[in-house]
């Protein structure tokens, strides 16, 4: 028996193999690899060399006003974003799922963003906010309507900026934490309603009781998914401000890196693989926290 | 409690659009179930037993007809004002509660004056969950516990508000065959025990007849008989109710009746009084065979089969409906069966006749020939 399965162990590993080297040469060497050149000072990768080995890359990035620019940025964008996406997402999922005239229609014309090219959401989002020389925009016409007056939401205040890019950012996660939401609310099985419904149970307590803890593993993924996703944000806020994010004061993370890489003042690896493994560092801690919250209270 | 049906009937929309008329689940039943009593709803799959449930529930809404519990009119009244507990097929205990907490939650629902302290719940919890034997189970969960520990959490989350009705749906349909020995016995102590008016529903008739105090036997939405479980096999009403009672099921023949005497296939088996000649259908259950060397009634011997104490005979006979005829013996007769043909005489009182058409029993005073 035991050599049996030493057998069928070293078969396995060859059936693990292609896997393996894929995600060996695509994932775990460039991870590497980043990591190394984050301690190598002033590396330049056409001649492949570095003046010395230390901590120089992350001071220099740790100081740099644009990095915790955007490192207050993608925070920002995060607390806001995540929290606020998945409960919009359970309050609309929860009302569709208790109609059921047109349910279907409604379910697609949740779904449509999922499928519209993040770009071109963005040229709406220019359409409803941007301020040109023609006009203010349609919901600045809304505001003015109501009595205010336009505010620049594209090149304006920061928090009209900020407003925009989590609006947005909402808007685009939303249809995916919808679809799964609706699936989780449709996977409950109807006699716990009934059995509650007996029991004497109200809406709010069978909500409460019933149905959120069995889709809380679903409101937990979406949650760790919705952080990573979050602070990996980059090209929603190249939709609404351009490339040139730093100057408009919108950069993330992953822009900063990639500016550190390509941009206008680009070419500097080592600074840009330095705040890639800060970023690493950080939804790495913020993932581990995650997992051991729901580790805590999800029941299954 | 008293529970009262009158003319309960429930129809449901088609989802085959090519019919229009609706499904009818329960077609105009009427019965008044005394209080305290074990009433078995039984029937094939499809029949309505679990939508009369439902409906005295209160899950699902009568099309028409009335519902009382005692002199209280509940038609209209939602599952959580009626008073019941409901044992659903799948426990439906929650998952993510341990096994306290599952049977707290009927409670700690309860507003107004009727509202608990919480010392008070936990000892009506506690009672509840010592009457079916799990008190050493409370801070489980659900998935650590067996199908048979289940099924008694869901009796117990179901007992603790005292109801005035216990609704079981199918309880023991999900239990191996040991188990459901044990726990069939297990419901009919609580129900001795608390003294609650209890309804189940089972498609197994050797459940129900062992259990109830009366059976409610049913068919494609009509009630077909109703009675004790004894009186209803001793005397079914209709050839569907014989077919469906009784293990091993009856034998049935192509027959008829001519001159006063019953025939199966050629042989007369039967004197009967004053019947009309026709065609028939004979119903004879299985113990009613004895074997006898001239008997009237001849088959093909085909085996013998024996089952502990009982011994199977099994031949074939051209008059029969079924491809063969099963006859019990007690097994010191064992040696007698041999040779191709097998003669019985009948037992008068196991032999049913039935009209062709309606398949209605006929009222007969056989006697043997």
């Amino acid at each position: 028996m035991i050599k049996k399965l030493r057998q069928s162990g070293w078969k396995g590993w060859l059936y693990l193999l292609p896997a393996l080297l894929f995600l060996g040469v695509f994932m775990v060497y460039p991870l590497i690899d980043v990591f190394v050149y984050s301690f190598e000072e002033g590396y330049n990768s056409a001649s492949q060399t570095y003046q010395g080995i230390g901590l120089y890359n992350y001071s220099y990035v740790l100081h740099d006003p644009y990095f915790l620019q955007a490192v207050k940025n993608t925070f920002i964008l995060v607390i806001i974003t995540v929290p606020l996406s998945t409960l919009i997402a359970l309050f609309i999922s929860v009302a569709l799922s208790s109609i059921k005239a047109l349910r279907n229609l409604f379910q697609t014309i949740y779904f449509l963003p999922y499928v519209t090219n993040t770009l071109a959401v963005g040229l709406v989002f220019m359409i409803l906010f941007k301020k040109t020389a023609y006009s203010d925009g349609l919901i600045n016409l809304l505001i003015n309507w109501f009595g205010g007056s336009s505010v620049d939401f594209i090149d304006g205040p920061y928090w009209a900026k900020m407003f925009v890019l989590c609006f947005y950012t909402i808007w685009v996660v939303m249809p995916f934490k919808i679809l799964i939401l609706t699936s989780a609310l449709a996977s409950v099985n109807q006699s716990y309603y009934d059995a509650a419904k007996v029991d004497g149970a109200s809406n709010f307590r069978i909500f409460t009781r019933i149905t959120l803890p069995m889709i809380s593993p679903m409101i937990f993924y979406l949650v760790i998914t919705g952080f990573i996703g979050a602070f990996k944000a980059y090209s929603d806020a190249v939709a609404l401000f351009g490339t040139d994010l730093n100057a408009a004061g919108m950069n993330t993370i992953v822009g900063y890196v990639y500016d550190m890489l390509y941009g206008n003042s680009g070419g500097y690896p080592s600074y840009a693989s330095a705040a890639a493994i800060i970023l690493f560092a950080i939804v790495l801690t913020i993932t581990t926290i995650n997992l051991l919250i729901s580790k805590k209270n999800v029941h299954y | 409690m008293e529970v009262i049906l009158q003319n309960l009937t429930k129809k449901f929309p088609n989802h085959d659009k090519k019919k229009t008329e609706d499904v009818i689940a329960v077609n105009d039943f009427t019965f008044e179930i005394p209080d305290g009593k074990l009433i078995g709803l039984l029937g094939p799959s499809g029949c309505g037993k679990s939508t009369t449930l439902n409906l005295i529930s209160g899950l699902l809404e009568p099309t028409s007809g009335k519902i009382f519990f005692g002199k209280e009119d509940v038609t209209d009244l939602p599952p959580e004002n009626r008073g019941i507990g409901l044992v659903f097929q799948n426990y439906a205990l929650y998952p993510h509660m341990t096994v306290r907490q599952n049977i707290l939650f009927p409670l700690q629902n309860l507003k107004g004056k009727d509202k608990l302290s919480k010392a008070e719940m936990l000892a009506k919890a506690q009672e509840a969950a010592k009457l079916v034997q799990i008190d050493d189970l409370m801070d489980r969960k659900p998935g650590e516990l067996s199908g048979g520990q289940q099924q008694r959490v869901a009796i117990a989350r179901a007992l603790v508000k005292m109801p005035r009705v216990l609704l079981l749906d199918e309880p023991l349909s999900n239990l191996d065959a040991r188990l459901r020995l044990q726990t069939r016995e297990e419901i009919r102590r609580i129900q001795r025990e608390t003294k609650i008016t209890t309804i189940f529903v089972t498609h197994d008739q050797e459940e129900a007849m062992s259990i109830s105090d009366m059976i409610v036997v049913m068919k494609s939405g009509v009630v077909q008989q109703i009675g004790k479980p004894q009186d209803v096999y001793d005397s079914p009403e209709n050839l569907f109710v014989a077919k469906f009672l009784g293990n091993p099921p009856i034998n049935v023949f192509a027959g008829q009746i001519k001159d006063q005497l019953l025939y199966i296939g050629e042989n007369a088996v039967m004197r009967v009084n004053d019947v009309a000649d026709q065609e028939v259908y004979v119903g004879i259950r299985p113990e009613g065979f004895i074997l006898e060397e001239n008997g009237p009634f001849v088959c093909e011997l085909s085996g013998v089969e024996v089952m502990g104490r009982d011994v199977s005979v099994v031949c074939r006979s051209s008059a029969s409906l079924n491809p063969t005829v099963r006859a019990i013996i007690s097994a010191e007769n064992r040696e007698k069966v041999k040779g191709a043909q097998v003669h019985f005489a009948l037992v008068s009182r196991k032999v049913f006749v039935f009209n062709k058409e309606t398949e209605a029993r006929i009222a007969i005073e056989g006697t043997a020939l």
